[in-house]
């Protein structure tokens, strides 16, 4: 497969901060990646580096196997970054005119709106829109070109669950005409949803290039705690546990197996108390993979 | 697998998409169409009007040269206005970002802005002129009346120019007040409201060389009224002007560039 869009041991600094540490990533034609990652892990400056939004400090960004500022490499991407404005007083068939004239094979308007499912809006200023529906007329916008890969910074940011569900099945649609998708997100099942390829990025580096499946089964799912005395590291052992931190009397497991962890505690007798059992969060999970890797 | 796009879009259609587009934005706005459109036209009528007929030299009523003077007002306004605010409200927005990720050259923009910006400026000229003939009473020759409109079209170019500098000077909630504090005086000290031997005398030494102080002579020499300067030293220092301004957007420009995209 072709690539179309490639990171070569890229690092960027703003300032004194280094975003990334030497990324390098290839993404091939017709990949569905999600790149995961929690606020500030690099995931927004790697696609501004693949967009041609930042250069990078040292190493390369291509796209198409160009400069990602040549427009023969833009003309076969659409995009939707966070924080972008459009114009308030322009009207969304308008605005989707507009960006259709910038690509030389557009889709029609009213597929591109369609797609977004703002047939009933298509009238409408941009300025009445919902927060959730301006998103949509993004998405729209980066669609209406009809392009090759479409890349996508955080696209369901601040929608609740019905809105992030429908918008990723949105995305899988265009996904299916064997279209690229880059997504960033932080929602693990967002990406497995969608996703063929999950990176995790984490402080700037790749920590987990894999799919799915086999992520998820690196991550901990659940988190179990309570509290206990007098508890040591050694009273876990050979327990099903990714990671535990011991601290005060509290105990805080990782694990895919809380019930089978949890079987074990009580055979060998352990007193415990303030049982909690809940879904590990995204944070929960990147402790789990880090230490993953640093022991195996 | 669908046929998928590939190689640019042509240019033509961009450009005339984005410049419906511009024109749009800025017409959809009363703050800014009504007032480009109608602020000459009252200033004409509370300060033109009534002494209309007086002849200021031979042959030359204050209805003619106070047409000059607002000609020339209107023009300049929507230039420093349209292109410094809703330059430095895109950039505010973030818009630009966005605009940026896309195929569109950046220069479609900018050309998209000056000529929405000129169609604007012609159509302060549309509602300026009859209402100069009916009520101020102007008569000038079919000659005097395109000289003066393609003059005061032609010499806007420099403030172009300048509002767009100011755009990328300036924050989205600072760009107003700058504009007000440059334009109004400078309006003022160059003798468009009022002549100018009534103005404070360390502004009648600076005036002269004030950019609008040129470009009202240039108007005011268009409908046959005598000027200090001729018409060939105004435009060369409207283009030293010109080129002075562009060269300061152009910084300003490069400025953003390196913070915001590198």
């Amino acid at each position: 497969m072709p690539i179309a869009a490639q990171l070569v041991a890229a690092t960027k600094k703003y300032g004194a901060v280094e975003a990334l540490k030497g990324v390098s990533l290839d993404i091939d034609l017709g990949d569905v990646v999600a790149m995961l990652g929690p606020n500030g892990a690099g995931k927004t400056t790697s696609i501004s580096l693949l967009l041609g939004l930042r250069k990078p400090t040292s190493g390369k960004a291509l796209l198409f196997g160009l400069d990602p500022t040549d427009l023969d490499a833009r003309s076969r991407v659409g995009v939707m970054l966070q924080e972008s404005g459009i114009p308030a007083m322009l009207k969304v068939r308008e605005i989707v005119d507009l960006f259709r004239s910038y690509y030389r094979k557009p889709m029609a308007s009213d597929r591109a709106i369609a797609m977004a499912g703002l047939e009933e809006k298509a009238g409408a200023l941009v300025k009445e829109l919902s927060g959730g529906q301006r998103q949509r007329l993004y998405f729209a916008l980066a669609v209406c070109g009809d392009p090759e890969v479409l890349f996508l910074d955080e696209p369901t940011v601040g929608m609740d669950v019905e809105g992030r569900r429908s918008f990723i099945e949105r995305i899988a649609e265009f996904a299916k005409l064997g279209r690229t998708v880059v997504l960033t997100t932080h929602y693990l099942e967002e990406a497995d949803q969608l996703a063929k390829r999950v990176i995790v990025i984490d402080r700037g580096v790749v920590i987990a290039d894999a799919s799915p499946q086999e992520i998820k089964s690196r991550v901990a799912g659940k988190r179990v705690r309570f509290m206990a005395a007098g508890l040591t590291d050694k009273d876990f052992e050979g327990l099903p546990i990714t990671t535990t931190t011991i601290s005060d009397g509290g105990v805080q497991l990782l694990t895919n197996q809380p019930e089978a962890v949890l079987r074990e505690l009580f055979r060998r007798g352990i007193e415990i108390t303030d049982l909690e059992v809940s879904g590990a969060d995204l944070e929960d999970a990147f402790i789990s993979l880090t230490t993953h890797k640093g022991t195996t | 697998m669908a046929a998928v796009a590939v190689g640019r879009a042509s240019v033509g259609p961009m450009l005339a998409r984005q410049t419906w587009a511009e024109f749009l934005k800025l017409w959809r706005v009363p703050a800014f169409s009504i007032t480009s459109l109608f602020l000459p036209v009252m200033f004409y009528a509370f300060i033109g009007i009534g002494q209309s007929k007086e002849v200021v030299s031979p042959g030359v009523t204050f209805g003619a040269y106070f047409l000059g003077s607002m000609a020339v007002y209107a023009v300049a306004n929507v230039m420093i206005f349209s292109f410094g605010i809703s330059v430095a409200t895109e950039r505010g927005m973030k818009m630009d970002v966005l605009m940026r990720a896309t195929p569109m050259p950046p220069w479609v923009y900018l050309l998209s802005k000056c000529i929405t910006a000129l169609a604007f400026a012609a159509m302060t000229l549309v509602v300026l002129f009859p209402f100069a003939y009916v009520a101020g009473n102007v008569r000038l020759d079919p000659l005097e009346w395109f000289t003066l409109a393609y003059r005061v079209l032609l010499g806007s170019i420099p403030f172009i120019a300048l509002g767009f500098a100011i755009g990328y000077l300036s924050g989205p909630n600072s760009a107003v007040a700058v504009i007000n504090l440059i334009y109004l005086p400078t309006a003022f000290a160059s003798g468009l409201f009022f002549p100018k031997q009534l103005l404070p005398s360390f502004i009648q030494t600076i005036a002269p060389y004030l950019p609008l102080h040129f470009f009202g002579q240039l108007g005011w020499d268009a409908i046959g009224a005598p000027t200090d300067e001729s018409v060939t030293t105004d435009w060369i220092y409207l283009a030293v002007y010109g080129v002075l301004f562009f060269a300061l957007a152009l910084w300003a420009y490069r400025r953003e560039e390196s913070r915001k995209f590198s």
